[in-house]
């Protein structure tokens, strides 16, 4: 039972998006579609799983002056396998995320994780927060693009439902701060009931 | 808990950590090394098929290099010949401008072997979706009007109406219509050389 707590975690109160608002800038990027929000979640989730684990099993050989170029090192090694795979297995959507997926190296949720939980926690446990903020930030990145989809190109999930242009500034950058925000105010409005 | 930070344990660790590192990726590397020629071959044969007539050779093997500068001829494009019994039915030249929105965008462009453009197809691009990404749609106006348009005995102007050619841009995405003429000027310019 405890050790579920780590998953949920990940997914409501440490949302990485809505509540702890990491990794920004691929969440305003590549959401211009639901399905692209979900393959950047998706290959996120991947790498985080991977280095939480590997990071909370070198932790304890790892001299504290140099625990950082060394996390990087297993990230950026874990974020090259997930980009030949994609370019093998999904190249269509390897090819919309395009420069965002060698960027995961820099996102700060997975560094972010690596500092604060995996070094200090057990294989097990670093493995079941790389799912759960994997979960969280998927999720949130799909909201995000679904509603961008819907209001800018009347598409969900890149079936056109009606065949006018919708409102396009939704689909350009400044229709990614907008739903932002206002996706976070409802995820935190619905949060603070429950916890009070 | 970590061990102790002292010059040898670090040097050693992270050479041992970058070690490991650089052993992972060489491995997923040669794993998908063939699914990922597999991958980029099937798509631009996919391309190929959809911009020239129906052929019975393997384009993918009879690539010739034309440069789209007679006076450079360093920089080549790849020109796929697609024939039938033997006799040349269409060339898909591969054109790749940088002049699109969103940077370098590349299509496939079919042409009969007078010169009329059968078809045209996107292989990559960064455009915006939602405005410029919409010359995907191969049904659309913007990519059927060049169908069957002679670029090379001078009478289509290359260029969108906006700019005096004969061209009809995409709504909102004139920029995206103006690369999409470049490349295909380009092309032109590479099918005249081909003989």
């Amino acid at each position: 039972m405890s050790k579920f707590k780590y998953l949920l975690e990940g997914i409501v109160k440490n949302n990485p998006t809505f509540v702890l608002v990491l990794g920004m800038c691929p969440t305003l990027a590549t959401t211009t579609s639901a399905m692209n929000g979900m393959g950047m979640g998706a290959a996120t989730m991947a790498v985080l799983i991977c280095s939480n684990m590997v990071i909370s099993l070198l932790a304890p050989v790892i001299p504290d002056k140099v625990r950082i170029p060394c996390y990087i090192v297993v990230i950026a090694a874990f974020v090259t396998v997930v980009q030949f795979v994609m370019q093998a297995f999904t190249p269509a959507l390897y090819e919309t995320l395009g420069i965002f997926i060698p960027l995961i190296v820099v996102n700060c949720i997975v560094l972010g994780r690596a500092e604060a939980f995996a070094n200090k926690h057990s294989v097990l446990e670093s493995a079941l927060d790389g799912i759960g903020i994997g979960i969280g930030f998927t999720i949130a990145l799909t909201c995000i693009g679904l509603v961008r989809e819907v209001l800018g190109n009347l598409s969900a999930f890149d079936h056109k439902f009606a065949s006018s242009d919708g409102m396009l500034v939704f689909v350009l950058a400044p229709g990614a701060f907008l739903v932002l925000g206002y996706l976070m105010v409802i995820f935190n409005k619905i949060k603070g009931k429950k916890n009070a | 808990m970590a061990i102790k930070s002292s010059l040898r344990n670090m040097a050693l660790v992270l050479t041992l950590v970058c070690l490991g590192a650089s052993a992972a990726v060489a491995v997923i590397y040669a794993v998908t090394k063939d699914p990922i020629e597999i991958a980029k071959a099937e798509k631009t044969n996919k391309a190929i098929k959809q911009v020239v007539p129906a052929f019975d050779n393997n384009p993918s093997e009879e690539i010739l290099n034309v440069p789209a500068d007679a006076s450079n001829p360093k920089e080549t494009n790849k020109v796929y010949v697609a024939k039938k019994g033997g006799e040349v039915v269409g060339y898909a030249v591969e054109s790749t401008t940088t002049k699109g929105f969103g940077g370098a965008f590349t299509i496939m462009v079919g042409f009969t072997p007078n010169g009329e453009v059968y078809n045209t197809s996107v292989i990559s691009h960064s455009e915006t979706p939602g405005l410029g990404a919409k010359i995907t749609d191969g049904q659309s106006h913007f990519i059927t009007q060049w169908n069957g348009k002679n670029l090379v005995d001078g009478s289509v102007k290359i260029a969108v109406t906006k700019d005096g050619g004969d061209i009809d841009a995409i709504t909102a995405s004139t920029i995206t219509s103006r690369a999409y003429c470049d490349a295909m000027e380009i092309a032109a310019n590479v099918f005249n050389n081909i003989k």
